[in-house]
């Protein structure tokens, strides 16, 4: 029997396990909606806006491990996508997207809502296809998963033009695979993880440094075995978080500029860095000639380019986290390495008294953004999807979050992709639908994608939200503070009544201006079934510390 | 073969997809390698065409340079090649006026040290065809400036290997 190419790229994605597509149609991609409606196990979610649809399938694949998937139309559809498909590509996740083209006749003419997708999206995708043919989408949908999901994962876009959805073909499904380029290791050589082994059992001043590729790579017990056999402690990059439980006594903290005192200054004293899964990407190294000279570095990664693209590195091992950390484990010694441990101590002691404790426990002043971020994070007992969006607020909560399972974690790290709260916070919640999810925002960020609001309540979804709002765009005027001798432009930014906007949209809100009301405004916000917003007045002029400012060394961070 | 140290050769298979030759050219720009030319063609294998990419930089930078062309997922196959281990060409065409009787016996000179083929002689210039590697055409490039050159074009390197 003979079916559509808009058939059969639906029974391709139901035959990878696609659930849910997030989505918005238009003209060039009309056939699969209207194939869509017999499919119906494609739950398509509809966003208000094609970045939105980007970044939700960002926040499912995050939290589900399995790509996120979008469909848009032609022209403005696909362009819209682009920033997610940049952002997905900086960190790492694995999505296929679907955008409309024009029929095949008018490729070239400028023909109406005609963009060149292959050609823009090349430089912010893995791969990309343009599909003008129905007999070819089956083995390009075959191939975008697995491009997407395996290696170093990335977005891959298909592009599909409008005649071949509609016109009819055979459609045959088991392809095999055929990308005689693309063959990832996994495995990493015997002989350099031996290599490795020798290091880190010689070693006396091992540390750990976990990256976003233990998650991908679902490595954290893996990670959680080496640590506590060889005693080894651990810090984690923005996208490791979450890798290892907070309160786990090896855990010593969060690497980067705003990172943690501790594991940045002792990245400096190590003998050994072990590297898992990280890019080694200047907001964690500081000045690169000034980092960790006296260490030898074992690097695992996925990706051949990332080894030796930042830092130098003695041992580099080409392969996935996991299988990498299962063949090193019986080749390490058990070890014991408190007093090393106890270095990080009086760093960590150092932290808690000159920032922690002023920015969690302040008596006076206005609400501090670190206070509603642990209070939300303990009322959850550790055990919420935490979405931050970018600037002051995600600083704030990857500091001040804690964890007790992989995966709880999300925000925009390479990019830096201010608006991606809301929407990743929304695919989130598809992907667990059984977890809390709280999605943590600036009052620009939350500004920037605001209309997805409207996506959670038609799709009836159960997030929440936390707007933290200082009238400023904080983190530019923190630097505008520090670095521009307080000379402040365009950062005062004016903010609507997002509690009568909110609740327009239809979303429960109230607003928090009292240290007072913290606790029961984020319980009555847990406890309400549905989605719920919560804007908090917080200090208006307050800077995230510590800060390790551009040009100085991971050992050289200021607490004020 | 090129006295230039810091010139190496790249050689790259890909996957003949349309587009592979946008990517690659944009990665090379993305990444802000320095090259000096990239030539392209068939081989002899069906669908698979050969990139002949000159880079200037030192070991690493080339080492950096395949590793990033690895990521593009049509790359099958790369060799960074030492100049002892290839036979390089590069052809060029350079059409020189030889209206003025005067220079006339002197480019002619030339050419023939250079054991250059003379392609079209016409009053007004002379087209010339020189095959050799980079220092040979740079050279003869040297030898023909004090003449008027009408038009130069060269194909950039491509190799094969020993
Ligand atoms: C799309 C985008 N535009 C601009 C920036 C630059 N930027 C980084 S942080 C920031 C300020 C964010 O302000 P807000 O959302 O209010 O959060 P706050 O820092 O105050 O917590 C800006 C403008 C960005 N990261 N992303």
């Amino acid at each position: 029997m003979k079916h559509t190419g808009a058939e059969i790229l639906c029974k391709s994605l139901i035959l990878e396990g696609v659930d849910v597509i997030f989505g918005y149609p238009g003209g060039a991609i009309m056939p699969v909606y209207d194939a869509l409606l017999k499919y119906p196990k494609l739950r398509h979610i509809l966003v208000r806006h094609e970045q939105g649809a980007a970044h939700a399938a960002e926040g499912y694949a995050r939290v589900t491990g399995k790509p996120g998937v979008c469909l848009v139309t032609s022209g403005p559809g696909a362009t819209n996508l682009i920033t997610g498909l940049a952002d997905a590509m900086m960190d790492c996740v694995p999505l296929v997207c679907i955008s409309g083209q024009v029929s095949s006749e008018l490729i070239g003419n400028d023909a109406f809502q005609e963009a060149d997708v292959v050609g823009i999206t090349s430089m912010a995708t893995k791969h990309n296809y343009l599909i003008d043919n129905p007999s070819e989408i089956a083995k390009a949908v075959k191939e975008a998963f697995h491009l997407a999901n395996t290696g170093k994962p990335g977005p891959v876009m298909i592009d599909f033009t409008k005649d071949a959805q509609f016109a009819k073909t055979e459609y045959i499904k088991n392809l095999e695979v055929d990308l005689p380029g693309y063959k990832p290791v996994t495995k990493g050589n015997f002989f350099q993880i031996k290599k490795a082994a020798e290091e880190i059992n010689k070693s006396k001043r091992p540390l750990i440094l976990a990256g976003h590729g233990v998650l991908i790579s679902k490595a954290s017990s893996e990670l959680l075995s080496l640590s506590q056999k060889a005693d080894i402690p651990v810090a984690c990059t923005l996208h490791g978080l979450s890798s290892i439980p907070n309160a786990h006594k090896n855990y010593v903290g969060m690497l980067g500029m705003h990172g943690n005192l501790a594991p940045n200054v002792m990245t400096n004293k190590a003998d050994v860095l072990i590297g898992l899964g990280l890019r080694f990407d200047d907001r964690v190294t500081g000045k690169l000639d000034k980092y960790a000279r006296q260490a030898k570095i074992i690097h695992v990664d996925i990706d051949p380019a990332e080894i030796g693209k930042n830092v130098d590195v003695e041992i580099p091992i080409v392969g996935d986290v996991k299988s990498v950390l299962e063949d090193l484990m019986p080749l390490i010694n058990y070890a014991n390495h408190k007093d090393w441990l106890e270095e990080f101590d009086k760093y960590k002691k150092e932290e808690e008294e000159k920032v922690i404790k002023v920015e969690t426990k302040p008596r006076t002043g206005k609400i501090k953004m670190a206070e509603i971020v642990s209070c939300i994070s303990s009322s959850a007992k550790s055990d919420a999807i935490i979405v931050a969006d970018v600037g002051q607020n995600q600083m704030i909560t990857a500091r001040y979050s804690t964890f007790l399972r992989p995966n709880s974690f999300l925000t925009s790290g390479g990019l830096g992709t201010m608006g991606f709260g809301l929407p990743a916070g929304i695919g989130a919640k598809v992907g667990r639908p059984e977890r809390e999810v709280w999605i943590i925002a600036g009052d620009g960020g939350f500004q920037m994608t605001i209309q997805e609001m409207m996506t959670i309540v038609q799709e009836n979804l159960n997030v929440k939200i936390a707007v933290l709002n200082n009238n400023f765009l904080g983190m530019v005027r923190q630097w505008q503070d520090l670095f521009f001798e307080k000379k402040y432009s365009q950062v005062h930014m004016q903010t609507p009544d997002f509690i009568k906007i909110s609740e327009g949209f239809g979303i429960k809100a109230e607003k928090v201006k009292e240290r007072k009301d913290l606790i029961n405004a984020i319980g009555r916000a847990r406890k309400h079934k549905g989605a719920y917003l919560l804007e908090f007045e917080v200090e208006m002029e307050a800077n995230v510390f510590p800060i390790m400012p551009t040009g100085a060394a991971v050992d050289e961070m200021r607490l004020e | 073969m090129t006295k230039d140290s810091n010139l190496s050769t790249i050689i790259v298979w890909v996957q003949n997809n349309p587009g592979v030759l946008f990517k690659l050219s944009g990665l090379i720009r993305r990444r802000r390698f320095n090259i000096e030319s990239l030539t392209v063609s068939h081989t002899e294998k069906p669908g698979i065409s050969r990139f002949t990419i000159l880079v200037r930089g030192n070991k690493k930078t080339v080492e950096k340079m395949s590793k990033q062309l690895y990521r593009i997922v049509e790359v099958v196959k790369i060799r960074e090649s030492y100049d002892k281990e290839i036979v390089a060409r590069e052809l060029c065409l350079i059409k020189v006026d030889t209206s003025k009787k005067e220079d006339r016996s002197d480019i002619m000179e030339t050419a023939k040290h250079f054991r250059v083929k003379v392609v079209q002689i016409k009053p007004k210039y002379t087209i010339f065809e020189l095959t050799g590697n980079e220092d040979k055409i740079d050279a003869f490039y040297e030898n023909m400036k004090k003449y008027r050159i009408m038009e130069f074009v060269r194909t950039g390197r491509t190799a094969v290997f020993k």
